[in-house]
């Protein structure tokens, strides 16, 4: 088995609105994989749809090599899933839930248990109307982390946590990667999935726009580059790939395809370079590429 | 007074929410003096016929626990004010829940923060709740008097025991606001003010039951209310010291929500446990965590309570009838060998069937609820199949009112039989009296189900509806002179009237039949749909 979830033209319509329309992911088994994609683009609709919760009307669904909906149960053993709003049971203390969960998923491992709880500095002694949305966050990662599972689906899991707590989620999911469990990590929050995932799919209004790895993409974004050079450039502006072009005597500023990167360079240092400062590629600016050149309906 | 800006509209907010249970509750406690009223008057036509049934009731301590002390006149008012003393308490009851469903409810729902954003003062949230249970007690109040004083009883009278009644909900109401303060959770908040009624009643009680404790009578707020003795005295000051104490209890509620932050109790919450025990590992347990408490609370309200009630007034009026040789005979027509008691049993089970389908409807709505608060997708996200979790509130939806129905039947057979002195005759024939009930219940249950995995969103409204039509159906249906065909309609009318009717199998055995239809129907529907439909 090569890939944990292989989605291929999924279409899910509710009434008149069509929330996933032809929508292509793949994740390769061990990889952390970003799912991105701003509000109501169908990230939790494509993710209920891998859970079987939700019928597809179209496309071609495989998760861990069985059919969500009619495998669920036997799916399910092995995969834990952390909704992006994780509601607790007001009459339940969080470590029962997390108990409970764990048990229902085939066990948990109570060492890991307890190493979360102290990592995410969680009381689980409290009843579920005493948590905050952060603290119930904390309640279904926890269950989902300390479970013994191949697979995690985690729908925006880092909502309503604070910057300390996102650090250590992020640390989490690197060991979780270190021990080669597959994760999708559905997000809208870039700098998240920059930090995390081997590879990136991200999508708009239902469809794939763009997937592959953090490096292919990077191809696809434009580094900023500012300048002091010995001698005033030129020939900078016919070269291709180049934006932005601002030159004032030997200061030079500009922003470059990431493919176009080491022509350049080359022209640049043909000039002897005094001072460089090159700002990295993004994805935030590919993201917002996206969504800028496609107008919202 | 800025901190009771906008208690009007939330007042209206309230009257809004509750248009459909406020009118019935007020309606069934308003009418309930004057029917008793009306049918002991021609029974009992002198002050010597009155006495002589006071003292028959009065001694039994049971009775006095109830109705307390006798009442020192054996005028009609006087004695209907002490035989409708349960009513007060039913009052007191109302109040207390009404109050902390309108405020602690809603607070731990999160909407009193969505209104406290809004102009809304300080106080205005308790301020509401109180002032509508104020406004609706006066107006039962009134409609007491008035239909006492349609039963030709003197008016103060009349004015006494109805401001005695809209007393007792006023003044729980503001013990319910106290206790709304004091949890996080509105069970607690409940339980809390329950017990309190509880402890009330209790100590009214003793004071009542024994001689030379009367004076505990004057420790309980309840009592109070008792000693209006309304047509026998009129103690006009004990208004007084209700007022006083109803003024203290309210300001005492509006200091408290005042200084505690909207959402947080006065008392530190309850921590649960770090882990759960090894028994909460199947979908269950949990559904037993979810529906146990609610279990509790209808095994003790109905099966006990109203159990004993029901065993113990079918004694008293049967005797209210013994009396009266022609509506002996005429009850022993309709209701079989043992006449009066039987058709009063059959009655009150029957009313008893459709309060515990109110329940089982309820139990079957759990997964609605479980369901719109995504609760359920992250079971259904575990090993858990759609039909295992289901079954899971299914258990008690179906058997949570089985054994209430059982535990009524059983409480009302042994305290009837304990008054007639033959239990062994009484205690199964009451009893299948409750049991033939069930396949009603069921079938009322079994529709929320039906709804629930076909068309989820509608279920509640379905449920409730349904209950409703078999309410107006059951209650006023043949006084409405409503044709057969649609009387049909309710499973009620298709369960037999036992004790003292013949038991009809067929009926019962189709009822249970429809009841699983619906029931498979509802969870093929279940299988198929998405998850969750919010
Ligand atoms: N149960 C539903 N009924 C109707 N529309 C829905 C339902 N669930 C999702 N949608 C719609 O589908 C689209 C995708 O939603 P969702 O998958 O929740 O997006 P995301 O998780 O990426 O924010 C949105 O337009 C949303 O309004
Ligand atoms: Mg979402």
């Amino acid at each position: 088995m090569e890939n944990s979830i292989s989605v291929a033209g999924l279409v899910k319509r509710f009434g008149q609105t069509t929330a996933l329309d032809g929508l292509d992911l793949t994740v390769a088994q061990g990889e952390v994989h970003g799912f991105l994609g701003p509000n109501g683009a169908g990230k939790t609709t494509t993710i209920r749809i891998l859970l079987g919760l939700q019928r597809a009307d179209g496309g071609t669904v495989r998760l861990l090599d069985g059919d969500p909906w009619h495998d669920a149960v036997s799916l399910h053993r092995r995969l834990a899933y952390v909704p992006g709003d994780v509601t607790l049971w007001p009459n339940l203390s969080g470590g029962e839930v997390i108990d409970l969960l764990g048990r229902l998923r085939g066990g948990l491992n109570p060492a890991r248990r307890n190493e979360l709880l102290e990592r995410f500095d969680l009381d689980p002694r409290k009843k579920g109307r005493a948590y905050s949305k952060g603290n119930r966050q904390k309640v279904g990662l926890i269950a989902a982390l300390a479970s013994d599972v191949e697979l995690l689906l985690l729908d925006e899991p880092t909502s309503g946590l604070d910057p300390l707590m996102e650090e250590v989620f992020r640390q989490v999911i690197a060991e979780e990667k270190g021990r080669g469990r597959t994760v999708l990590l559905s997000s809208h929050i870039l700098s998240e999935v920059e930090a995390l995932c081997d590879r990136v799919s991200i999508i708009r209004q239902g469809r794939t726009v763009e997937t592959g790895t953090l490096t292919q993409l990077r191809h696809l974004t434009r580094t900023f580059i500012s300048a002091e050079l010995s001698t005033p450039p030129n020939g900078l502006a016919s070269l291709p790939g180049v934006h932005d072009l601002h030159v004032e005597a030997n200061q030079v500023r500009l922003q470059v395809d990431s493919a176009q990167l080491d022509t350049v360079l080359r022209q640049l240092t043909s000039h002897g370079v005094r001072s460089l400062v090159s700002q990295p590629p993004t994805l935030e600016e590919l993201f917002l590429r996206h969504y800028e050149t496609e107008p919202a309906k | 007074m800025t901190a009771f800006t906008g208690t009007g509209s939330l007042a209206r907010l309230i009257v809004r929410r509750d248009r459909v249970l406020l009118p019935i509750w007020m309606l069934f406690l308003a009418v309930l003096p004057l029917s008793l009223a009306s049918g002991t008057a021609t029974l009992y036509k002198t002050d010597a016929e009155r006495q002589g049934y006071i003292d028959d009731l009065g001694s039994s301590p049971l009775l006095l626990l109830f109705y307390g002390t006798k009442p020192t006149d054996p005028n009609l008012g006087a004695l209907i004010f002490w035989r409708s003393a349960t009513g007060m308490v039913i009052m007191a009851l109302i109040g207390v829940l009404f109050v902390i469903r309108h405020t602690r409810v809603e607070e731990e729902a999160g909407r009193r923060e969505l209104l406290g954003a809004t102009v809304v003062g300080r106080h205005a949230a308790v301020a509401a709740a109180l002032v509508t249970m104020a406004g609706a007690s006066l107006i039962v109040g009134v409609l007491v008097a008035l239909g006492m004083m349609s039963q030709d009883t003197p008016a103060a009278g009349a004015f006494a025991m109805g401001l005695a009644w809209a007393a007792a909900g006023i003044l729980f109401g503001a013990i319910g606001a106290v206790t709304a303060q004091l949890s996080e959770g509105a069970g607690a908040a409940r339980g809390i003010g329950i017990a309190a009624l509880g402890v009330a009643f209790g100590l009214r009680g003793a004071g009542d039951v024994t001689t030379g404790l009367s004076w505990l009578t004057w420790v309980s707020p309840l009592g109070w209310i008792y000693n209006v003795h309304a047509y026998a005295g009129d103690h006009w000051w004990v208004f007084g010291v209700i007022a006083v104490a109803t003024a203290a209890v309210t300001v005492l509620a509006l200091r408290l929500s005042a200084r505690r932050d909207v959402g947080a109790g006065l008392l530190p919450p309850r921590l649960g446990p770090a882990s759960a025990a090894p028994s909460l590992s199947s979908p269950l347990a949990l559904a037993w965590r979810l529906h146990r408490g609610s279990l509790y609370g209808w095994l003790v309200g109905l099966g006990v309570v109203g159990g004993l009630l029901f065993g113990g007034v079918a004694k008293t009026s049967a005797d209210l009838l013994a009396d009266n040789e022609e509506l002996t005979q005429i009850m022993q027509r309709i209701g079989g060998r043992s006449g009066a008691a039987d058709v009063f049993l059959a009655g009150t089970l029957g009313l008893g069937a459709i309060a515990v389908a109110a329940y089982g409807i309820s139990a079957a709505l759990r997964m609605r609820t479980e369901e719109a608060a995504l609760r359920s997708e992250a079971l259904l996200a575990t090993g858990v199949s759609r039909l295992r979790w289901a079954a899971s509130h299914l258990v008690f939806a179906f058997l949570g009112p089985t054994v209430v129905m059982l535990v009524t039947g059983l409480a009302a057979g042994l305290f009837y039989g304990a008054t007639t002195g033959d239990i062994g005759r009484e205690v199964p024939r009451v009893l299948g009296g409750a049991l033939v009930q069930l396949p009603a219940i069921w079938v009322l249950a079994a529709l929320t189900v039906a709804v629930f995995g076909l068309t989820p969103r509608r279920a509640p409204a379905i449920g409730w509806a349904a209950l409703s039509v078999c309410v107006v159906l059951g209650q006023i249906g043949a006084a409405l002179q409503l044709s057969q065909a649609l009387l049909d309609v309710s499973p009620f009318t298709h369960i037999p009237r036992v004790p003292g009717g013949p038991v009809t199998v067929v009926p019962l055995l189709v009822l249970t039949v429809i009841a699983i239809v619906l029931v498979v129907a509802g969870l093929a529907g279940f299988r198929r749909r998405s998850v969750p439909v919010t």
